[in-house]
């Protein structure tokens, strides 16, 4: 895998978060205020506008563009969070020009590190973490265990989706979802849903490479 | 791109030029005091940086007007960041806003307390700091609504906003040092609780439509300040029997000095009249005289809104002989003006 990969997998979230804009953006009004679709949509356009503009960096370069460019765009929580995510992903490459599955574990391990320790959310607090970690644990379980890289992105994925849907029933404990106690019970967390097109998209981006 | 306007009441051009556009006439209405760098995307007091003075910048999602843009000014803050609607501004703005008001003697960030908002905030302060700018950083908390625990993402900053913005302001208008004006905010905060409700939700121009449905007759109690549901629904009574709840949940948790003097500010949530909000003054000053406290300061109106949300909040705050100075100061932004 190399730059190419994560341009594509930033420009699959750009189109995956504009055809889910209205669905994220309901589920925000739901149990928070009804612009999560909108900010996502905003930031990822301006990432693929700005990876446009700088074709030539290698991936962990890129990811640290992605990371800038979505603190600078996005608003609201999720823009530090994602920001903070890619940014730390990509220092993990530092300037080589490929990576394997083995480091993309990597990089996604420290995107969690980073978005949990700003976030200061843990797995049951209804957030983008209920998504996110299952889907790295399972990456990282699957290679581990001889896995090729795409079964494991479709399992990992799975893992997001079904970590999405656990949200439901979680009565949040971070976020403008927390507000309402008891009320946020029964609904889907927009964050942890968009994580699932975050994950899918890499997946999709992945499985282009090879 | 079309406006549907089915749903949304509203006068706008395209949808996502609305907070410019508001921006901009914000400005060309009060040109004596404010400027509106659009490049930079804030509101900065006309004569920034202001010589020797410790220097106050907020922000937030705009949705909330008069905060904070309107609230940019002598005698309160020097500069608003304004986000999206209901959206947090990004760090770039809180730098640009901080290094255009450091007139060298530091600069205090007030900070409503919604993850968004901290984050972001939180990021500038550290950009602020590397470029050798002396920043402090004060969050409001003052909502009771929400329980400050391990559960949830803390209390929401509401009312005290504007009242900590007004005082802070002032001490930093009367020269004190950045710690003495830090303080000053913290103890505003410390001092004041708020309690909202709602009569309706109201319609971000992004979402289209409102963020929920209240049914006739019935009460949202525990609101914020985005649309959000509050913490429980009620049957609506009188407007007594709403007071009752608000002045109830806020005096439990002021536990205010019997005799204390207290500041009530009643806001409007920016849909509901005037002529109401004076009505449940009215209310709230009888109860707080009955609960022992005096009611020696008030402020009456619409101040920190939730676009056209129907409904009020209530923020009492003990004050002190200086608080209650710093009050009576002179101010002069587009929302609030006395003394000059």
């Amino acid at each position: 895998m190399d730059a190419a990969t994560i341009s594509s997998w930033m420009r699959e979230i750009d189109v995956a978060v504009r055809a889910e804009r209205d669905h994220l953006v309901q589920l925000d009004a739901a149990i928070g205020d009804g612009d999560h679709g909108t900010n996502m949509t905003r930031g990822f356009e301006a990432v693929v506008r700005a990876l446009d503009a700088d074709a030539g960096l290698p991936p962990g370069k890129l990811l640290m563009l992605a990371g800038r460019t979505l603190v600078s765009t996005v608003g609201g929580a999720s823009g530090p969070l994602w920001g903070s995510a890619l940014r730390n992903g990509g220092r993990v490459l530092g300037d080589q020009p490929t990576f394997d599955g083995r480091q993309l574990v990597e990089v996604l391990a420290a995107a969690l590190a980073a978005v949990k320790d700003l976030g200061t959310a843990a797995p049951g607090d209804k957030t983008m973490v209920d998504s996110l970690e299952p889907a790295v644990e399972t990456l990282r379980a699957r290679l581990e265990a001889g896995s090729s890289l795409d079964r494991a992105m479709a399992d990992a994925a799975a893992a997001a989706e079904a970590g999405m849907r656990a949200t439901i029933p979680m009565q949040a404990r971070k976020g403008r979802a927390s507000y309402l106690g008891e009320r946020s019970v029964g609904h889907q967390d927009p964050g942890a849903t968009s994580t699932v097109l975050i994950v899918r998209a890499l997946q999709k981006a992945v499985g282009q490479g090879s | 791109m079309a406006v549907t306007t089915n749903q949304m009441r509203k006068f706008l051009n395209d949808p996502a030029n609305l907070v410019r556009e508001s921006l901009a006439g914000l400005a060309a209405a009060h040109p004596d005091l404010v400027r509106y760098d659009a490049a930079a995307q804030i509101i900065v007091r006309k004569d920034a940086p202001v010589r020797d003075k410790v220097a106050l910048i907020s922000g937030g999602g705009s949705g909330h007007e008069p905060l904070h843009g309107g609230f940019v000014g002598l005698g309160m803050l020097d500069a608003a960041c304004p986000g999206e609607v209901f959206t947090s501004p990004v760090p770039a703005q809180m730098l640009a806003a901080t290094k255009a008001v450091d007139a060298g003697a530091g600069v205090v960030h007030i900070v409503k307390n919604y993850t968004g908002d901290v984050l972001n905030f939180k990021l500038a302060a550290e950009d602020a700091a590397d470029e050798g700018i002396k920043v402090t950083s004060v969050v409001i908390d003052d909502d009771v609504a929400v329980q400050d625990s391990l559960y949830t993402a803390g209390r929401r900053g509401v009312g005290a906003t504007v009242l900590a913005e007004k005082i802070a302001g002032a001490a930093a208008e009367s020269g004190a040092d950045l710690a003495r004006v830090t303080d000053t905010v913290k103890r505003v905060n410390e001092r004041s609780r708020s309690f909202g409700v709602a009569l309706s939700s109201c319609v971000p121009p992004a979402a289209g439509k409102a963020i929920f449905e209240l049914p006739e007759g019935q009460i949202e109690l525990g609101i914020g300040i985005h649309g959000e549901p509050g913490r429980r629904r009620a049957a609506l009574g009188t407007a007594g029997e709403v007071v009752d709840v608000m002045v109830e949940a806020v005096l439990s948790d002021l536990k205010a000095t019997k005799g204390a003097k207290v500041l009530a500010f009643v806001n409007g949530m920016g849909g509901t009249p005037l002529l109401e909000l004076y009505l449940i003054y009215g209310e709230v000053e009888k109860r707080l005289r009955a609960a022992g406290l005096e009611p020696v300061r008030n402020l009456v109106g619409s101040y920190i809104t939730s676009l056209e949300m129907a409904g009020a909040s209530l923020t009492v705050l003990e004050l002190d002989e200086e608080l209650t100075k710093f009050w009576d100061a002179p101010v002069h932004t587009p929302a609030l003006r006395w003394g000059v």
